[in-house]
């Protein structure tokens, strides 16, 4: 929180409950220490390669288009992302997209 | 950055109900009724003095926020966050109220009162003087053993699954019926051990029968132990008296030195009764402490109809007030230090604001603590003990009568308080003593109002020293975290 600071034991209830009303994914926006890169956690696995940045905090080291990581949001994942998702609403958004590396320019909007 | 067309959205910002504090130059909240302290920060305060001085839509606010520097994620957070922990809101409020709990709820303490006789006369006790509502005609002068273990067990079956139970012995003056606190210390051992629950024991004295073998037996059954006393000789013999007139200070005080030498299991406590002429708080506190050699002392004032010559009056509560603030400032200069200080009526209330308690009632009675006669009646606490008022039952003819007391709890909830819900200190208050309120009204339901001004000065004054003691030194407080 950043208008106040919680103080007793009832507060910092007080403070989870607001963060889970008003709080976003913090792992995805929250810069590491001084110094540090930061690592994002997510909810795409560890073996799936697409984050944002690679090891070294930029993108060149990428083993596939950023592109790749709507697959996770659109097909496996029940987050609600800004991401069509497969199971209600655009279930045939990426029919023509046969592999991510070559056709991700076929993952075409979509408009709810 | 482009201006927006402001378009307010449906009501101004308004504030919630809070106790704004200041304590070492920063600036807190105590929200009502969540009972969470919090410290602003800049932006939080900039909110709150801009929604208090004027209405404003969240545009207007954003915006002028906005020309003062800061940014709009933060402004965005802020406002959320406020609005979230209930300090602002847009539209009209909702009252908030307590649940009432359900009949079920679990029993953790009973308080038997092994007898209805005692061997002093203090003017001001509320089981004999003019305001007693106990009618102890026909009831036996001393509880049996039978009463006792059938006590105990409706304690354990009313207890349902909580690990943990207490018995506080009462009286009259307990330790005329020692042979029974010996039985029932015994009876429930034995009985909490088949259950598989802790049992913990209390009890109050005047301390005029106190001898080695008693207070060896305390000891070793880790008896917790209230001692009332009023002070100095000349303090103490002004209303804790024997029936001939005698003061009580010279009899007792080898016999409590001789307890606090040899009773090491448990907390041994001084409870102070202040009346109209015995007020005189520092003096008595600097007594207990350091001639008598206490290391807890608390202070209560005489529950009395203002008509009572011993009644202690509006003015001589602020002075009694004022010698609460110093020893309450007294307490934070030691709690900085990270020394623990002996007025426990500050450190009771600490611990209150620390855990944020928010009461749906002013105390356990009725509803997690019931109080037993002599003859096995079952009462809201022990001051309505054998009491046309307030009874729930008896321990051995039918057990606790959980209409009676569902009823009380329906009709004594903070909610059916209507003088209380605009109180900001209504969390930790709840409207007070039963028993006070029914000596002062006629009817335990009602507020006390004649000591609200007494109750919002005192926890304004706890909460600046709790917020000091969160700023020069935080770790003091984590000995309150333990339940």
């Amino acid at each position: 929180m950043n208008s106040m600071k919680p103080i007793n034991r009832k507060a910092r209830k007080v403070e989870a409950a607001v963060i889970a009303a008003t709080g976003d994914v913090e792992a995805l926006q929250k810069k590491g220490g001084e110094g540090k890169i930061y690592y994002p956690m997510g909810c795409t696995l560890n073996f799936t390669p697409g984050w944002e940045v690679d090891i070294s905090g930029g993108t060149a080291g990428l083993c596939q288009p950023v592109e790749r990581d709507l697959f996770d949001c659109h097909l496996g994942c029940g987050w609600p992302a800004q991401v069509p998702d497969h199971l209600n609403n655009a279930v045939d958004w990426t029919d023509k997209c046969a592999s991510a590396a070559n056709d991700w320019r076929k993952v075409d909007i979509v408009f709810p | 950055m482009s201006t927006a067309v402001l378009t307010p959205t449906a009501s101004p910002y308004r504030l919630r109900e809070y106790h704004p504090f200041e304590a070492a130059g920063e600036k807190f909240l105590y929200l009502v009724p969540s009972g969470a302290i919090f410290a602003l920060d800049k932006i939080g305060r900039e909110v709150i003095d801009q929604v208090g001085e004027q209405d404003l839509y969240k545009e207007q606010l954003v915006q002028l926020l906005l020309d003062r520097g800061y940014e709009r994620r933060d402004i965005e957070s802020a406002l959320g966050e406020l609005e979230n922990a209930d300090v602002i809101l847009r539209g009209a409020a909702a009252p908030q109220m307590p649940k009432v709990p359900d009949a079920t709820f679990p029993l953790q303490r009973i308080v038997l009162n092994v007898t209805n006789q005692c061997n002093l006369a203090c003017g001001y006790c509320y089981e004999y003087s003019d305001d007693k509502i106990s009618q102890t005609a026909g009831k036996p002068k001393y509880m049996d053993h039978a009463i006792a273990e059938a006590s105990v067990d409706l304690l354990i079956r009313e207890s349902a699954s909580r690990p943990s139970i207490h018995v506080t012995f009462f009286g009259g003056e307990t330790l005329l019926n020692v042979p029974l606190l010996r039985s029932t210390v015994e009876y429930a051992n034995r009985k909490c051990a088949e259950a598989g629950k802790q049992v913990e024991y209390s009890l109050t004295t005047n301390a005029t029968l106190l001898n080695e073998k008693i207070v060896d037996f305390l000891a070793e059954h880790k008896v917790g132990v209230t001692v009332s006393i009023d002070g100095d000789k000349e303090l103490n013999d002004k209303m804790r008296i024997f029936h001939d007139g005698r003061g009580s200070y010279d009899v007792i005080v080898p016999k409590i030195k001789m307890l606090l030498e040899r009773h090491k299991t448990n907390s041994i406590g001084a409870r102070v009764t202040l009346s109209a002429g015995v007020s005189h708080v520092r003096r008595i506190y600097d007594h207990l402490i350091h001639e008598v050699g206490f290391r807890a002392v608390g202070f209560s004032p005489a529950t009395a109809n203002p008509d009572r010559l011993y009644s202690i009056g509006p003015q001589k509560m602020s002075a009694v007030l004022g010698g609460f603030e110093e020893l309450a400032w007294e307490y934070r200069d030691f709690a900085v230090e990270g020394r623990q200080h002996g007025f426990t009526n500050a450190n009771d209330t600490l611990k209150e604001l620390h855990s944020g308690m928010s009461k749906a009632y002013p105390c356990g009675a009725g509803l997690g603590l019931l109080g037993v006669g002599t003859a096995g009646d079952v009462s809201l606490c022990h001051r309505f003990v054998d009491s046309p008022v307030g009874k729930m039952g008896h321990v051995t003819n039918g057990g606790v009568d959980h209409e009676a007391r569902q009823d009380f709890l329906e009709t004594h909830h903070l909610g059916a308080r209507y003088d209380c819900h605009t109180c900001w200190a209504r969390p930790v208050c709840a409207g007070g003593c039963y028993h006070e309120a029914f000596v002062h009204y006629g009817d335990t339901s009602a507020a006390n109002l004649h000591y609200c001004d007494w109750i919002r000065g005192w926890n304004d004054l706890c909460l600046r020293i709790y917020g000091e003691i969160a700023v020069k030194n935080p770790s003091f407080l984590e000995r309150f975290n333990e339940n």
